[in-house]
């Protein structure tokens, strides 16, 4: 089955996001008043074993599981959506203390209330699809 | 520390504590690294739009009008961390955990919301008794349709711009990033102590 890595891969982000407390409303408030590097901590070395493994990928040509080049597709240049979206985000972030991740996580270990978080997510996913041309990008 | 020596307990609590920032954030890129060797690209906003999609809004709304099918991978990995989620609650925490600065606490009180101890989301947000508050609620779904909003206008959230963006060195991902928190720091600066 396909679908078994798939399953045990999320399954493990889903421990560790929640072992990190990276889905707790607590951090990301610490987070935002600067009360705590816990969370930074966390990004950074994301990003740099993210970074590290990319350059690993391109200089030695790894192919996936398939046997295809690993190709991460460019994001569309542009700087107003990015400035404006990332800043209504980031509202949304730190009033609700979950991005779409934690939010299935939290719904998933039991935390029903964040259910009316994920009602929210989709009905402004669909706000956005609404609008989207009427929006400068 | 010599785990040839360590009792079967002492194990369990190095699990059930809060993990070390340095080694949840290197799995974190591990996630990402491994989805990109199964041929994917890691993020979790994407799945918000495949649920409209699933709707069939896709007939009114071009957007929504896309394969999405070739998004249900995403949904397994979701549907793990669902699982991961419940298993890491019920099974693999203590009251230790979610020790945040003691300041934050300080300030959480005057915001009259509760501290953690132990738990990690926080009663006055998403205890049973917000169901009894019109506002809460609106809070909360409130939150949600900015993060939505937010996300797809951007064109990713945290794990799409955040980690798998900024490791592929993309400069709209920086400019995105800094948006998330910009918004961030108005929220908790300004606008919560307004709100509780």
């Amino acid at each position: 089955m396909k679908a078994i890595k798939y399953i045990v891969v999320g399954f493990f982000f889903g421990i560790v996001l929640t072992k990190c407390e990276a889905v707790s409303w607590y951090r990301i408030y610490e987070m935002f008043l600067f009360q705590s590097f816990h969370m930074y901590g966390i990004i950074m070395v994301a990003i740099l074993t993210g970074t590290i493994g990319l350059q690993v990928i391109k200089r030695y040509e790894i192919n996936d599981i398939k046997g295809n080049p690993i190709v991460i597709p460019d994001k569309e240049k542009g700087s107003t959506r990015y400035w404006i979206g990332g800043l209504l985000f980031g509202l949304g972030w730190a009033l609700v203390g979950a991005c779409p991740g934690p939010i299935f996580i939290l719904i998933g270990a039991g935390f029903l209330s964040v259910g009316l978080i994920l009602i929210g997510a989709v009905l402004g996913t669909f706000i956005y699809g609404v609008f989207k041309d009427k929006l400068p990008h | 520390m010599n785990f040839y020596f360590c009792e079967k307990s002492t194990i369990m609590e190095i699990v059930t504590h809060t993990w070390h920032w340095a080694i949840s954030g290197f799995l974190i890129g591990m996630v990402m690294l491994l989805l990109n060797y199964f041929g994917k690209v890691f993020g979790m906003s994407s799945n918000l739009r495949a649920l409209c999609s699933m709707t069939g809004v896709g007939k009114s709304v071009p957007f929504f009008d896309w394969d999405w099918k070739s998004q249900r991978w995403n949904f397994v990995v979701v549907l793990g961390a669902m699982l991961g989620g419940y298993t890491a609650v019920h099974f693999l925490s203590d009251v230790s955990n979610v020790a945040i600065n003691t300041k934050t606490i300080e300030q959480l009180a005057t915001l009259h919301i509760d501290a953690p101890n132990g738990k990690l989301l926080p009663d006055a947000l998403f205890g049973n008794e917000i169901y009894r508050s019109p506002k809460m609620i609106l809070i909360l779904i409130l939150g949600g349709i900015l993060i939505g909003f937010g996300s797809r206008y951007a064109g990713g959230c945290t794990s799409g711009h955040a980690i798998s963006g900024m490791s592929n060195l993309q400069l709209p991902s920086l400019k995105a990033v800094i948006g998330f928190f910009v918004g961030g720091l108005i929220m908790a600066h300004f606008i919560l102590p307004l709100i509780f």
